[in-house]
């Protein structure tokens, strides 16, 4: 077996025993949809506000898997000696790196299909317009999320304060750009700070593809600020992420 | 043979302040090697620039022939590091942890050998959260032996422990060295340095002040210390002479037929020549 393959099944493993990581990660989206679907009972612009919600709350369980799971888990890695312990081992760095993003992928994927299974079992809602588009929607939403992830792991000083830090960003986040349920009659000040979020982009993706069978690169513009944003996770991460404990 | 470590002239300095101001030192292949000195004088430095955490400023350093400026790979398959502080996985269980690290070697050791030596057979199953803080330690240690280390670097490896708890370490680390590993450790134990390291290096304000076998230290000073009461009254007699010294003492007493109650002779230990040591050196500094 691979070292790759070696690492991503301790990864999964880990991260499936952590009840914490399970609830607040896994079960949390899935529990938001299920509430706000039952809530919202009637078409949401024309459309049935189960699929409405499912492509917003697939939205934020991206962000919430990628960017927050990801920034707790080495931010708590990195401050416990666990990543330092790591780099005196010959195991490569960028072998590490991949294990952790394949197994955020392999976690969100899961989600995304336990969340399509609850909304078609039980609030009636769509399978995918476009199937292909919507897998490839996982693999574009857990990139962005993971390269902000990685970012703010490495902006982020403090093993306590870190799930904390990515709930308020999180959060907020997806309740402006739309992901539990439509935002209209916003002030004009959030409207300006929805307009540059990832996830308000995303969300037009993953809306594309769910709802309108349209292909994942039918809005280049969309898929572009995404990708910035991924980008400037990574780059931030290049600059600043470090292996050893930042505190003491 | 090249030794397991050779450092020369190793100087490091973080925002202007000198960590390391020259230090030299060998450690032959299959010696135990400890580096004692108090806190902030230059130990964990020293061990992380050889262990490919930080990079030396001017100097050099050999470990098993690699710069461990460039932490080669080939070079990370050959060493094992114990932490002072690090948390393992504390989700998985004992045997799990050992079998995670053995995957990033190409030739680990026998897992069940390893948790056995490092005295956790009846935990190989318990999950790490559980254990002991003595039981993380050993567990540290079992890790870094999983991938069948030439070298391990001990950094403060007992810091803690009960006194028990201290001499299993102490019977785990003569372990070690009878299977033939080079091992550097540090310390701020005296004893724990006598007992285990074969030879000792005494760092200082960023400088080796000394080095030798224990025994060589501790015979660079003549002194033996001679106490006895007399009237009540303790009297140390320090000499360099104790048969002259104690012979005329003892011709005394007989003499005018006193006892010399509670006599006893004390060769000094390698805690008296640390602290001679360390304190010559900071009355030097603050002059």
């Amino acid at each position: 077996m691979s070292v790759l393959a070696h690492q991503l099944v301790y990864e999964q493993r880990i991260f499936w025993r952590s009840r914490e990581a399970a609830v607040f990660i896994f079960i949390f989206p899935l529990l938001l949809y299920a509430l706000l679907a039952s809530v919202y009972s009637d078409d949401i612009d024309g459309v049935p506000s189960a699929d409405v919600l499912l492509a917003g709350l697939f939205g934020y369980g991206a962000a919430n898997t990628a960017f927050a799971g990801l920034a707790i888990i080495l931010v708590g890695r990195r401050e416990s000696g666990l990543l330092k312990r790591l780099r005196s081992t010959p195991l490569p760095p960028s072998t590490y790196i991949a294990a952790v993003l394949v197994s955020t992928l392999v976690t969100f994927a899961l989600q995304a299909i336990a969340l399509l299974a609850l909304g078609v079992l039980a609030f009636d809602a769509s399978l995918p317009a476009n199937r292909l588009g919507f897998a490839g929607a996982i693999v574009v939403g857990v990139a962005c999320f993971a390269g902000m992830g990685i970012g703010a792991a490495a902006l982020i000083r403090s093993a306590e304060g870190v799930s904390a830090v990515v709930n308020v960003v999180v959060l907020p986040m997806a309740f402006l750009a739309g992901s539990f349920g439509p935002t209209e009659n916003l002030p004009a000040f959030l409207e300006v700070v929805a307009d540059v979020l990832p996830l308000t982009y995303f969300l037009d993706i993953v809306n594309g593809v769910y709802l309108d069978g349209d292909s994942l690169v039918a809005d280049p513009r969309a898929l572009g600020v995404v990708a910035a944003w991924g980008i400037a996770g990574v780059a931030i991460a290049l600059r600043g992420f470090g292996w050893v404990p930042r505190e003491r | 043979m090249a030794g397991a470590i050779v450092v020369r002239d190793l100087v490091k300095s973080y925002d202007g302040v000198e960590a390391l101001r020259g230090i030299s030192f060998e450690v032959a292949e299959g010696e135990v090697f400890g580096l004692l000195g108090p806190n902030g004088a230059g130990k964990t430095t020293t061990v992380e620039i050889l262990e490919g955490y930080r990079l030396r400023d001017g100097g050099d350093a050999s470990v098993l022939g690699h710069d461990p400026g460039d932490s080669p790979r080939a070079l990370r398959e050959r060493i094992g590091v114990v932490l002072q502080q690090s948390e393992n996985v504390p989700l998985l269980t004992v045997r799990e942890v050992h079998h995670l690290f053995a995957g990033y070697y190409d030739s680990p050791r026998d897992l069940d050998e390893v948790i056995e030596l490092v005295g956790l057979g009846e935990k190989r199953d318990a999950r790490v959260k559980t254990l002991s803080g003595g039981q993380k330690r050993r567990l540290d240690l079992g890790i870094a032996l999983v991938g069948d280390p030439d070298l391990v670097f001990l950094d403060e490896p007992t810091t803690g422990f009960d006194p028990a708890a201290r001499r299993s370490a102490w019977e785990m680390i003569r372990s070690l060295r009878l299977l033939g590993k080079t091992i550097l450790l540090t310390t701020h134990y005296l004893d724990e340095a006598q007992q285990l390291a074969d030879r000792v290096a005494v760092i200082q304000a960023g400088r080796i002040v000394t080095q030798g076998t224990p025994g060589e230290l501790i015979g660079a000073t003549r002194r033996t210390e001679i106490r006895y009461r007399r009237n009540g009254e303790t009297t140390v007699v320090e000499t360099d002479e104790p048969t002259r010294v104690l012979h005329e003492l003892t011709s005394q007493a007989l003499a005018s037929g006193h006892e010399l109650e509670n006599l006893e002779v004390r060769r000094p230990t390698l805690e008296d020549v640390y602290l001679e040591l360390v304190g010559d050196t900071v009355d030097e500094a603050a002059e």
